[in-house]
């Protein structure tokens, strides 16, 4: 990141969500106001229930706010209808999931395919899941697969439209730390190499050491912002 | 191809058992619909092209004796397009080397050749020679039943003289489709034959020079047929008219007519329940696949797919299990309506047979599966393409239970946790049960309909066979004779009881209601032929009026103790106003009844009989065949015990292949309900089964809530099935009751407890095939899911 004044990639004001049960109001989200930035890596961090996901879901196009505004770069998302809303993942968002969500009927060539068919200018699925590691694993089916492997046809999925950001939930949360530093490994080589912009959510503390900078959420509201001096390399994080 | 539809086609080839169970209702619906269209396009229009090429006739009239100079007048009645007379007689054959009796129906031809109306086609020969006396072509059929040839002759006894007949030709006739001798059931082709012969020979052997008894007419387009029948009824009644009337009353032709209603009614009644089951277990099938799909739905979502692709590509997997239903059904379709048009063929005697299952009808069949079968789909498409993506990431919210008056009920009969699992599953997705056991009923009902036909033809074969009508054989005479003959009748050999009996061609008529048909006139004590209701009771008919059955009553609006006009035709034509002494219910016919006594003295006749009834002494039958042969005024012979046979016969064998069709049919049903069921609530439950297996339950406690839940449905719906079952039968034989017969409903628990057998045989099978699953169920990774 350099000295300029970084671009904007995503702001958001004063969003808030409330889920209702019954007569209870559950209040995902309280009022955030956040930017983030083109380029930078940014971990989303706080405990379970701290509204992180629900605001990916927001900025991926995937629900709408209660309350408050949303624009990707000059577009405002808050209010956006479905239809548009579905041309905007599919043109600009992609997403890691912690369970993977790969399509279990699909290999994992195909499993990239079903993004590049739809994508206006996707790189080949081959392509993507070289830069996964998974070369010689393309024609396999998630269940031949391990979970470390599993996530990585989900990144190679996820970038294989060649997105603007990258937004991923918990994307270690299913795996052991040896297989879940090397998906942060990936995920870092697509930062540094393409310039996507990549959100991480996470309640494990350790990922936040190699993220430009940490958002901390506790109970729908950010807590705290900071921006790591010095970064770690995947490889030097254990937990 | 694009990674989503491989998506597609890899779902359903790993769905293939639940995807097949449900293609094959759909073929069924597919199946019935092409043979049933089809055989209704292929008979209407074979029949059609028939009587058009052929000019079969509009209008028909008996008369005893008419001039033939009648036909100018006959000609020039308004409507009137062609006019054809003939004489019309019946003789008992004598064919060399056959043991039985046999009764020809001989028609004259036309002196100057071939006839201008109900032209019959020539199929090997030639004519008869319009100057020739002993020449004879006969019907193709009686030929072949037969076995003759070209050249070989019979004898007939033609006006008191046995005459040799050589056969010139053979033919078919538009008049003679559906053939049926007098007094049998259904067409025998080796006992009863068409006669084409000269006008000299006919007219010569029945006194009818210069004269015809029997008239053909047809009409110009638009021409009414009811003034046309007036009109030559006015004209033929001086000379004994029976009555004049149209193709509805013509013997070939109603009962082609009924069986093109009957293909009509199959295909309007029946493809409609199966398509609705189809579409019923699509639903339930693509509601569960997209159950467990969320998250790929969500998934498909949040990589931007639209929701219109999102709702097709499910729809799609609606539309592959039609392609595969509507493939088979058009394969069986188009065998079965092969195997009707053969069967057709031996009952209907067509020389061709107009059979193009039209592409319409393939077109119409498939659209009607394919249509079904995505408004099946839609609900759960619609709701997957509404499924908001954020929402579809998460897992689903357990579904909700609450505590009603039924889960009290349940805890102080202290019923065991599986038990009550079961219970609340039902409860809880009351339209999933309800659906199920509909269909599942419905599997029963198609087996119950059927089978109330064995019994019911059962009660009437035993109501007009072996109560009413006991005779062992009908002697008809050909014209009415002095009672006196009976004593004749008695000395010949192998009879043990002769009896006599009036028959007369009537019109009743009540004010405006009309209707044709023939009193029966016996003695009270006749033992033979007896007049009996529908619950076996003998009905003595009293002299000094007439007794009717309940169906003709009602169609003349009388009640006992009013009187009707009888119409005697033939004859002197004498109306007579007579009291309905009795009215009574009968499966057969309609049937009017009077004292033989009480007509004789009506129309001041000497006793006499149209027809003698015998019972025979079976040792020597042989001989009394070879006795009837040299009788000169025999018209017919009618071997009841051998119609009693081919109709049971027949009966048993038609039955019996319905009966096999309808089963594989519930079967069919029963199988994909039940299948389709259990692998849903396996799914659905795999999660809450392995933890039962992990707490410790065995793998036959754990099979009890899946087999109890299935089971519990299919025996629930056993009284629905029966009550549907016996409705649909109750209105099938309303529908089918007509003039000629109307069919009981003969209840009887048999019939139930064999549809039910086959459907809880068939459920238990496909709810076991689906719990050896369990015994495969990995517990760790169960538990690991997801979902």
């Amino acid at each position: 990141m350099g000295q300029e004044a970084p671009e904007i990639v995503f702001r958001t004001q004063g969003v808030t969500k409330v889920y209702q049960t019954g007569d209870v109001k559950v209040f995902a989200l309280a009022g955030v106001d956040l930017e983030l930035y083109t380029g930078e890596m940014a971990v989303l961090l706080g405990p379970s229930g701290s509204g992180k996901s629900t605001l990916l879901n927001i900025l991926g196009g995937l629900d709408h706010a209660t309350a408050g505004r949303v624009w990707f770069r000059d577009t405002e998302l808050t209010d956006m209808p479905d239809r548009a809303l579905t041309r905007y993942r599919r043109d600009h968002v992609g997403f890691v999931f912690q369970f993977y969500n790969l399509v279990p009927s699909l290999t994992a060539r195909e499993n990239v395919q079903l993004v590049t068919d739809v994508s206006p200018d996707p790189m080949p699925a081959e392509e993507a899941l070289a830069l996964v590691g998974l070369a010689n694993r393309m024609d396999h089916f998630p269940s031949e697969m391990s979970g470390g492997e599993q996530q990585r046809v989900a990144i190679a999925r996820a970038i294989a439209k060649r997105p603007e950001i990258l937004l991923c939930d918990e994307p270690t949360g299913a795996l052991d730390s040896a297989t879940g530093v090397q998906v942060l490994e990936v995920l870092q080589d697509i930062n540094a190499r393409f310039g996507t912009t990549t959100v991480i959510i996470t309640h494990n503390a350790e990922i936040q050491r190699m993220a430009h900078r940490v958002i901390q959420f506790a109970d729908g509201k950010i807590s705290s912002v900071h921006t790591n001096e010095t970064r770690l390399a995947p490889s030097e994080i254990v937990w | 191809m694009q990674a989503i539809d491989r998506k597609l086609l890899r779902d359903f080839s790993r769905l293939w058992k639940q995807a097949l169970a449900i293609a094959l209702v759909l073929a069924c619906g597919v199946a019935i619909l092409l043979t049933a269209l089809g055989m209704y396009k292929s008979l209407s229009d074979t029949r059609d092209t028939y009587y058009e090429r052929n000019r079969f006739a509009d209008v028909f009239s008996a008369v005893q004796r008419a001039p033939e100079r009648l036909v100018t007048e006959l000609a020039a009645i308004e409507g009137v397009w062609a006019v054809e007379t003939r004489t019309v007689g019946s003789a008992v054959l004598d064919v060399p080397g056959s043991m039985v009796s046999v009764t020809g129906k001989i028609l004259s031809l036309p002196p100057d050749g071939a006839p201008r109306l109900n032209v019959p086609i020539l199929k090997t020969g030639r004519l008869p020679d319009p100057t020739s006396t002993d020449e004879v072509m006969v019907n193709h059929n009686f030929a072949l039943a037969n076995g003759f040839q070209l050249g070989d002759f019979f004898y007939a006894n033609l006006n008191g003289q046995k005459r040799q007949l050589t056969i010139t030709g053979t033919a078919q006739s538009p008049e003679f489709i559906y053939t049926i001798g007098p007094g049998a059931l259904m067409p025998d082709n080796a006992t009863f034959g068409i006669l084409w012969m000269s006008q000299v020979a006919v007219a010569a052997a029945f006194d009818m020079t210069g004269a015809f008894n029997d008239v053909a007419l047809k009409l110009s387009k638009g021409a009414r047929e009811e003034n046309v029948i007036d009109a030559v009824d006015r004209l033929l009644e001086p000379y004994g008219s029976l009555g004049a009337y149209g193709r509805d009353l013509q013997a070939s032709h109603s009962f082609i007519d009924s069986e093109i209603k009957q293909l009509q009614n199959m295909a309007t009644v029946l493809p409609p329940i199966f398509f609705g089951i189809s579409a019923f277990l699509v639903s339930m099938v693509m509601g569960r696949i997209i159950a467990l799909e969320r998250s790929q739905i969500g998934l498909l979502k949040a990589v931007g797919y639209s929701n219109l692709e999102v709702c097709l590509h499910y729809l799609m997997l609606a539309v592959l299990i039609a392609v595969v239903g509507i493939g088979i059904g058009w394969l069986v379709g188009g065998w079965l309506a092969r195997q009707m048009a053969l069967l057709y063929a031996e009952y209907f005697d067509f020389p061709f047979l107009i059979f193009s299952t039209s592409l319409w009808v393939y077109a119409a069949s498939g659209m009607a599966a394919m249509l079904t079968t995505t408004l099946g789909a839609a609900q759960a498409a619609i709701k997957a393409a509404r499924l908001a993506p954020a929402i579809a990431m998460q897992p689903p919210v357990p579904p909700q239970f609450k505590r009603s008056w039924i889960d009290r009920a349940m805890a102080t009969m202290r019923l065991s946790q599986p038990t009550i699992m079961i219970l609340r599953a039902l409860i809880r997705w009351p339209v999933r049960s309800g659906l199920t056991m509909l269909g599942l009923a419905l599997a029963v009902s198609t087996v119950v309909s059927p089978s109330f036909f064995t019994y019911s033809l059962n009660k009437i074969v035993d109501s007009a066979f072996y109560e009413s009508a006991r005779q062992d054989g009908m002697l008809i005479l050909s014209h009415d004779m002095p009672e006196i003959v009976l004593a004749t009748a008695a000395d010949l050999p192998a009879v043990l009881q002769a009896e006599g009996q009036q028959y007369h061609p009537v019109i009743l008529s009540n004010g405006n209601h009309e209707k044709r048909t023939v009193i029966q006139a016996g003695r009270p004590d006749s033992d033979l032929s007896r007049v009996i209701d529908k619950d076996g009771k003998q009905i003595a008919v009293p002299p000094g009026g007439v007794v009717l059955t309940e169906r003709l009553a009602t169609q003349l609006d009388v009640r006992i103790g009013d009187t009707v006009d009888v119409k005697f035709l033939g004859g002197r034509q004498e109306t007579h106003a007579l009291r309905v002494t009795d009215i009574i219910a009968q499966y057969f016919g309609l049937g009017a009844y009077m004292d033989l006594e009480y007509v004789n003295a009506l129309l001041r006749q000497s006793p006499r009989i149209s027809l003698i009834n015998v019972s025979l002494d079976d040792t020597e039958i042989i001989d009394l065949h070879r006795r009837l042969k040299d009788i000169p005024s025999l018209a017919g012979i009618v071997m009841m015990t051998d119609t009693r046979r081919s109709f049971s016969e027949t009966i048993e064998q038609n039955i019996g292949v319905v009966n096999t069709i309808y089963i594989v049919i519930a079967l069919l049903i029963t199988i994909g309900v039940t299948y389709n069921g259990a692998r849903i609530q396996l799914s659905e439950r795999s999660r809450e089964l392995a933890s039962l297996r992990i707490l410790g339950f065995t793998r036959s406690e754990v099979s009890y809530i899946l087999i109890g839940e299935t089971m519990l449905l299919s025996v629930l719906a056993q009284p629905l099935g029966w009550w549907i079952g016996t409705l649909i039968t109750a209105s099938m034989f309303n529908s089918f009751s007509s003039d000629l017969y109307n069919m009981p409903l003969v209840i009887h628990p048999a019939i139930y407890a064999k549809a039910s057998f086959v459907v809880l045989l068939a459920s238990f099978g496909s709810v076991m095939l689906v719990r050896r699953r369990l015994d495969k169920q990995n517990l760790v990774s169960a538990m690991k899911v997801r979902e």
